[in-house]
């Protein structure tokens, strides 16, 4: 029944592209760099997205003809995955999710003017949270929206909105709008409020494409999510695995006990897991209806997994693990962060049911 | 030779003819759940028939029962095995332990003399590691080999202790069997020996013990002053922790050579969702219950994962961070995998998981309630699930040992 979707194909080029992504992550990213850029008021390197764009990047998924690489889906997950494995932070998911929006449902101007922007380093976003934290078509009042992330930053965002008794999507350029700061669980990232200002009908996006348009986010979001969370999930288990192997208690190191040893390598078998599925998902995800199957259990998975990895990261560094200097929290709260966006693990769940049972 | 192709072809045939059906009792799902005389002989013709066909051993040399054929032909009649889902290969010990060792590195002697009674099943085998008092600590195995002449002036080596839980021990004609030949060695693993031991001689005895699940399936063996020749010896006296190493990498097939076939049959991961549409909780579809559907799901999502893990083993660049840990994790995996399907099946089973084997009431005569019981063969036998955890741990990860 979806024993098919187990199958992961991987390219010459998604391997040394992923090869060339981790380098470049480990690379700018240090952990020294990740801590200082918390404090950053966008929270992110402007000289390392250029070169990012730079690279080709954020033009892997935007046709050649709109000025990308005219690559898929999937090779946005090689890079993905190496920024979450080094907790790189930068607007790739955001300027990701609006650039697949624009294609699934732009208007031929909207197209043009912006797509190629985009795939050479222009920074956008989407917003669709309400203050409720609803985001389905049904609850948007379109007044005030929450979660914008990288707002700060971008140029242009693409939101829901209300438009003679109907939710429309809206590109609206982001020099319109008032941000707020919104504080967050996750540091390493920045979200934004802002009340939805007057919009033009030129600024609306075709309203038969909406729905097409509303689920395009939400897979591009998925993947890259389980992505994200699957690399970082690698990351924080190695990082359990360091201090196991150099704090000494009772006269041996601590990874001599087995209370630390065995849930250590379940973590690191659910960290694989997310891996391999997370591989099966790019695979499938452009597939009608497998796309969202193999999607939603990937996500499912990295964000069980990352949880988990950083709750027994955050239990097995002792007093340290409470501290903030201590790695396991920016895991933790990376974790917390990203369940609450595009559904948890039992929300995808919930979804698996309806369309396996 | 005759290619691969044309091989594969008949053994479709023989197969798609041969393969029992409306076999009137349960059969066992793998070697270490045979229980009854009637299972043991059905699967013993069983083994020997699909040999005389060509379909065991067809790769194994011609002079020690072999078909003198090359790995792919019997890789292949072994995959239409799969595909015909047909009884389990019997003589397990024999066929993937054993059998592989003697042909890599026994003697001429000993490969003419039990090759072919591995293949046929009429020389059945059974392994003698563990012992009451050391299992999972098998390096400390402390059965009593003592070397000596007889009154014939052959050397012999005199055996005094005892093994326990050895599968098909009272049907076993020979015993691959771990013993202390040295008392003084220097550490613990260098005082053992590995033998080829005769199991139907004076002063070897085996009782049966019941499993969990009502049935018989093993053994304790008694060895009283059991006199055994010197040429059964495998290696050099003091090598038999590393010849014991060596059958486990036969047995977790991180050795080839095994004489094909299966002993173990792949259940279909996704088997119980077929049980979960039709199982009754409550009075209500089992699947209308929201707990239910979200473990189901998990459960799938479980499966998936395992599935995606052995694709992913075959692409390199995706294992070379760690190449060691998938294939150190599956049976970790695979096996509490099998046990929490059973678990599972049972709650999705409402009031019917009360019900056993043999009880016509019960959902698909107590299959499940069976399975689930045995799973946990698998993850006990061949290293328990904790031991796993230790090498995977220390092997994979790089913790220190946790001794
Ligand atoms: C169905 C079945 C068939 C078998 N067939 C055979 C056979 O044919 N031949 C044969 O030789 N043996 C056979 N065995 C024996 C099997 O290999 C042992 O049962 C197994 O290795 C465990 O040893 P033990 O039973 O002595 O348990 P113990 O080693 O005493 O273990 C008891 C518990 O302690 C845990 N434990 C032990 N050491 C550690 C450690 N270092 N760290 C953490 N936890 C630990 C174990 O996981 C277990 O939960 C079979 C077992 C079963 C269940």
């Amino acid at each position: 029944m979806t024993r098919h979707l187990a199958r992961i194909a991987l390219t010459e080029m998604q391997a040394e592209l992923r090869d060339q992504a981790m380098r470049f992550c480990a690379d700018k990213s240090p952990i020294s760099r990740v801590r200082a850029l918390i404090q950053d008021e966008h929270g992110f390197d402007l000289a390392v997205w250029t070169e990012m764009a730079e690279l080709g990047w954020m033009g892997i998924a935007i046709p050649e003809a709109q000025g990308g690489l005219g690559l898929e889906l999937a090779d946005l997950v090689p890079v993905a995955e190496a920024m979450g494995k080094h907790l790189m932070s930068s607007p790739f998911l955001s300027t990701n999710l609006a650039a697949q929006a624009i294609l699934t449902g732009g208007t031929d101007a909207q197209k043009a003017e912006w797509l190629s922007k985009l795939a050479s380093g222009t920074i956008a976003t989407v917003a669709l949270f309400e203050p409720s934290g609803a985001w389905d078509l049904d609850a948007v009042e379109g007044k005030t929206k929450t979660f914008a992330m990288d707002l700060g930053a971008a140029e242009i965002v693409i939101t829901t909105v209300r438009h003679e008794g109907e939710t429309r999507l809206a590109l609206i350029p982001r020099k319109r709008i008032e941000a707020r700061r919104e504080t967050i669980i996750d540091e390493t990232k920045r979200s934004y409020a802002f009340d939805v200002p007057r919009f033009d009908d030129s600024d609306l996006m075709p309203a038969d494409l909406t729905v097409a348009t509303l689920e395009r986010i939400e897979l591009v979001a998925n993947l890259l999510q389980a992505a994200e969370l699957s690399g970082a999930a690698a990351a924080c288990v190695d990082y359990t695995v360091d201090y196991l192997k150099t704090r000494k208690q009772f006269g041996k190191l601590i990874g001599a006990y087995q209370a630390l040893k065995h849930p250590t390598v379940d973590a690191f078998l659910d960290a694989e897991n997310a891996r391999s599925l997370l591989y099966a998902a790019a695979t499938h995800c452009e597939k009608q209806g497998d796309g969202e199957i193999a999607v939603r259990m990937a996500n499912a998975k990295a964000e069980g997994a990352l949880s988990y990895a950083a709750d027994r990261s955050i239990q097995f560094h002792g007093g340290f693990g409470f501290t903030y200097d201590c790695d396991a929290q920016l895991y933790r709260r990376k974790a917390m962060f990203a369940a609450s966006q595009f559904g948890d693990a039992a929300f995808h769940r919930a979804r698996l049911a309806e369309l396996l049972l | 030779m005759i290619s691969v192709e044309e091989f594969t072809q008949q053994a479709d045939a023989w197969f798609a003819e041969h393969t029992p059906r409306d076999v009137p009792f349960m059969l066992p799902l793998t070697f270490m759940e045979v229980g009854t005389d009637e299972q043991f002989e059905f699967l013993r013709a069983w083994q020997n028939k699909v040999y005389t066909a060509g379909y065991l051993g067809a790769h194994w040399p011609k002079d020690y029962g072999g078909g003198g054929l090359t790995q792919a032909h019997q890789d292949a009649a072994t995959r239409v095995m799969r595909k015909y889902n047909v009884p389990i290969m019997l003589n397990a010990i024999g066929i993937g332990w054993a059998g592989p060792l003697i042909l890599d590195t026994g003697t001429e002697e000993e490969k003419r003399k039990y090759l072919p009674g591995i293949l046929s099943a009429d020389d059945i085998w059974c392994q003698g590691f563990s012992e009451p008092d050391n299992g999972s600590d098998l390096g400390n195995a402390q059965l009593k080999a003592v070397r000596a002449t007889n009154s014939q002036g052959e050397d012999e080596y005199v055996l005094n202790g005892s093994k326990i839980w050895t599968t098909q021990g009272n049907y076993a004609k020979y015993m691959i069997l771990l013993a202390r030949t040295n008392f003084d060695a220097p550490n613990k693993y260098a005082g053992l020996s590995f033998f080829l031991a005769p199991m139907r001689i004076p002063g070897v005895e085996t009782t049966k013990i019941r499993k969990l699940t009502g049935e018989f399936g093993f053994t304790q063996t008694f060895f009283t002053d059991a006199h055994i020749p010197a040429d059964t010896l495998m290696g050099e006296e003091g090598d038999g922790w590393k010849v014991a190493m060596r059958t486990l990498e036969y047995e977790r097939g991180a050795r080839g050579g095994q004489a094909g076939g299966y002993t173990m049959s792949q259940t279909d991961p996704l088997e119980v969702l077929g049980l979960a549409k039709r199982a009754i909780r409550n009075g209500k579809p089992a699947l209308e219950d929201p707990v239910m559907r979200d473990r189901m799901v998990q459960h799938i999502i479980d499966a998936q994962a395992m599935m995606a893990n052995r694709e992913r083993a075959k692409i390199s660049p995706l294992v070379s961070e760690k190449p060691f840990a998938l294939p150190l994790l599956s049976k970790l995996q695979f096996t509490e995998y099998a046990r929490e399907t059973g678990e599972l099946a049972l709650d999705l089973e409402g009031a019917q998981a009360g019900y056993y084997v043999g009880e016509e009431n019960s959902r698909e005569d107590g299959y499940w309630q069976r399975s689930y019981l045995n799973a946990f063969s698998a993850t006990i036998g061949g290293g328990t699930s904790q031991i796993q955890r230790n090498i995977v741990g220390e092997h994979v990860l790089g913790l220190p040992k946790s001794k």
